[in-house]
């Protein structure tokens, strides 16, 4: 599990340089999370942009993730690509994390 | 292509509109077989959505076999697929354990209750029974039968 790591500001930007999230690498994915996010910072956004796959393991892994960082350092996602996007959707995770369409201005050159 | 050319890489044969893979019954080793399914002539008309829903209610379904019917003890997976210009058929075969209940599980989906709650599994057969057709197993001879279609037209 390749995951690119840059720190801007208060933000940590991962990018996930994979091109799946699946059951055969979703415990790495949740251990090399907890160690980046072992840095201090006000906010941890995960880009997803090159995931083109995730199985119900890859999400369970992400909702993981998230419940590990807590309610207030609240995981954002961001670059869903459209099959990745649907499995949020029929699970009803997109109502459950802070999803932006693309990273936020200034953090795109993140990797 | 003439109909004898194997697609798919080792471990398959193809003829015409069926084509047949054996997978060994770890997670690597699935990962890979769905590459090589997802690379096979038979889906490679279809559109980015119906592409990725076919990869995950396949995913789904051999993760499930790996993690259930496996979990004891090795063994392998045979997936044959079978196309139609309107859908997917794919069989799924093992002689892993018999699922519990000699039945999928219904696959409800998991309350998301409070942040501590939230759900970290049991997505899986939710979402193999909100995207397949003719869900249906059956036990027999030692060996478990897993069949289901998908519509090769699927806008879900």
């Amino acid at each position: 599990m390749n995951l690119a790591t840059i720190q801007q500001r208060e933000i940590i930007v991962i990018r996930v340089m994979d091109d799946r999230i699946d059951a055969a690498s979703a415990i790495q994915f949740k251990e090399r999370m907890r160690e980046i996010t072992s840095t201090p910072s006000e906010r941890v956004v995960l880009d997803m942009s090159n995931v083109g796959f995730l199985d119900s393991s890859g999400l369970g892994a992400v909702v993981a993730v998230m419940k590990a960082l807590g309610p207030i350092r609240r995981l954002e996602i961001s670059g869903l690509t459209t099959t990745v996007e649907k499995v949020f959707r029929l699970t009803r995770m997109d109502s459950v994390f802070i999803i932006h369409k693309s990273l936020p201005e200034g953090l795109r050159h993140a990797g | 292509m003439p109909a004898d050319t194997p697609v798919g890489g080792a471990g398959s044969a193809a003829l015409g509109n069926r084509a047949h893979f054996v997978i060994q019954a770890t997670l690597p080793d699935v990962r890979d077989g769905l590459r090589d399914v997802m690379s096979c002539a038979l889906v490679q008309d279809l559109t980015e959505d119906c592409f990725g829903t076919t990869q995950l209610v396949l995913a789904e379904a051999l993760n499930n076999v790996v993690e259930h019917a496996y979990a004891s003890y090795p063994g392998q997976i045979e997936v044959d697929v079978q196309r139609d210009p309107l859908h997917l058929r794919f069989h799924i075969t093992d002689t892993g354990l018999p699922m519990p209940g000699a039945e999928p599980p219904y696959g409800e989906l998991p309350e998301a209750g409070e942040f501590d709650d939230l759900p970290e599994g049991g997505f899986g057969w939710f979402l193999i029974r909100t995207l397949v057709e003719d869900l249906s197993y059956r036990r027999e001879a030692g060996q478990n039968l897993l069949t289901f279609g998908v519509s090769v037209n699927n806008q879900v």
